[in-house]
């Protein structure tokens, strides 16, 4: 493993204190204010954000630009997100040593959503590499100073790299193999696909204690029932508990719209206080990923009450 | 054997509209069992265009349209009806039609569209199973390509969008070629193939310029 630390991200993780990272995501827009300003109300709570690479496919603004923005504009620190789905081998290495020169210093290497499920179906899908493959290939831009060929890189990028992993996979044993694959090939750090069971999220860190490599537990506070019952009905291997579903459909009851909110926010920060609390204290794991595009006013909140 | 599918009609009519005599060449092979290209479907065709106005010189059917040879012999003494004609018809894959192109020197049209290397499961279900990559790599994946099998192509394990065995793309109906090649490496004891990382593909000896094999004497 890389013994140089880059990132405040890195430092916190190898500090061993329980950490925070956010999300957020940039549209369909040339303007950043919405994402600066969501960065704005995580700052100080999280210790860095991801910026989301054309989630399913959606074509938005470049998560290159927008991590560069948020970090010039709000200084918050970004984990810059990079899919294998739009770039071929040239593009990506080009992007990455861009991000470097902009200051980016975390990368999550995913291979991204398929095209076929985007707003822009008939794109070419490119996957010229996969996650494992990109996690590979940055190493070695960082360790070794060499591009794909073994070219050397004048001034190589310093970067963290991290990776995806889906404890809701079913089967889980090809999944662990595939993470073990990434951190093979240099992964630092992990954040996890949504989950709302504990016991799921538990039984994966059980699974993954013998690999010793940070993993932050990806949670989504529900800011609506909507959104949850979008979860448990349409992501499949994602359950949101019946108690946490039910409170949900009852408070989409009441009227008063300020209420509403004040009710969803209670019985988001009891679930969420509970589940980040029972992470902290009974596993390895290093923290939680807080994924609250839209819905960033719970995230102070929540972290206050788990310190 | 190479799957094919017949064009609609109204293609096929559009791109004969200024040819009045056609001569149509059928596959004895793939096209043939894909019922696309064979002697019936001839038949039919001939049938259509008669109806649309058009005079068929000639007919046949050839066993391997795309074997330079087998196409030459096989159209040599139908020289004369062929010549008649202002273009052919081919019932072929896209390597039939080249070959026809090549070696008839006729104003060609494609009746069928090629669509892949596949395997025939019974009449009427084809399933793709080779993309004809050029690298082999089926002994480390027990036998089952996630070149054409995974929408992603990828080499080393499935993706986020599988559940329960399943693949994400196209609604959860098909299977992860990564969990069948997992379940196939564990069932051979071989699930060390799958646990070696694989290096992205050389696509400098894929997909640059049309492949070529032509042997040389040792």
């Amino acid at each position: 493993m890389n013994e140089k630390v880059f990132s405040n991200l890195m430092s916190q993780l190898r500090s061993k204190k329980f950490t925070f990272t956010g999300e957020l995501e940039p549209e369909k827009t040339t303007d950043l204010k919405k994402v600066i300003e969501a960065a704005n109300k995580l700052r100080g709570y999280v210790v860095a954000c991801n910026v989301t690479d054309n989630p399913q496919s959606f074509g938005y603004v470049s998560s290159l630009a927008a991590s560069y923005i948020v970090q010039r504009d709000t200084g918050m620190e970004t984990i810059y997100q990079l899919t294998c789905r739009d770039r071929n081998r040239i593009a990506i290495f080009s992007d990455l040593l861009g991000a470097a020169a902009l200051g980016i210093e975390n990368v999550l290497a995913l291979t991204g959503d398929h095209t076929t499920l985007g707003d822009t179906p008939q794109a070419k899908p490119v996957f010229d590499l996969d996650s494992v493959q990109l996690i590979h290939m940055i190493r070695r831009m960082v360790d070794e100073g060499a591009d794909p060929n073994g070219k050397e890189i004048e001034n190589p990028p310093k970067f963290h790299v991290g990776g995806g992993v889906n404890p809701n996979a079913k089967p889980l044993e090809p999944e662990l193999i595939k993470l073990e694959k990434k951190i093979t090939a240099g992964a630092e750090f992990f954040q996890t696909q949504v989950v709302f069971e504990i016991e799921t999220a538990k039984r994966f860190l059980d699974e993954t204690r013998k690999y010793n490599v940070p993993i932050l537990i990806g949670i989504f506070p529900l800011r609506s029932y909507g959104v949850a019952e979008y979860f448990d009905k349409t992501v499949p291997g994602v359950h949101v508990p019946r108690d946490l579903l039910e409170a949900l459909s009852k408070a989409k009851d009441i009227q008063d719209k300020d209420k509403r909110r004040a009710k969803c926010n209670e019985i988001n920060f009891e679930y969420f206080v509970g589940f980040i609390k029972e992470i902290k204290n009974t596993t390895q794991a290093s923290g939680c990923h807080i994924m609250s595009v839209g819905y960033e006013e719970i995230v102070p909140r929540l972290v206050e009450a788990v310190k | 054997m190479i799957i094919t599918e017949q064009k609609p009609m109204e293609e096929v009519l559009e791109m004969l509209k200024p040819f009045e005599k056609v001569f149509i060449i059928g596959c004895g092979t793939c096209s043939t069992v894909c019922q696309t290209g064979g002697e019936e479907q001839v038949k039919e065709m001939t049938d259509k265009l008669k109806k649309e106005r058009k005079v068929i010189t000639g007919t046949v059917i050839i066993e391997t349209p795309c074997d330079a040879r087998i196409l030459r012999r096989d159209t040599r003494k139908l020289k004369e009806d062929i010549e008649k004609s202002d273009a052919i018809l081919a019932m072929t894959c896209g390597a039939g039609v080249q070959d026809i192109v090549e070696h008839l020197g006729k104003t060609t049209v494609p009746g069928l569209n090629t669509k892949f290397l596949g395997q025939i499961e019974r009449i009427g279900e084809f399933y793709e199973r080779c993309r004809a990559c050029g690298e082999c790599i089926l002994y480390e994946t027990g036998g089952i390509c996630p070149i054409v099998r995974c929408p992603k192509s990828m080499l080393n394990g499935p993706c986020g969008g599988m559940y329960d065995g399943k693949c994400e793309v196209g609604r959860y109906q098909r299977d992860c070629a990564w969990v069948m090649i997992y379940n196939r490496l564990k069932d051979l004891g071989m699930l060390n193939l799958y646990r070696t990382i694989k290096h992205p593909r050389d696509n400098s000896r894929l997909n640059v310029q049309p492949r070529e094999i032509i042997w040389t004497k040792v």
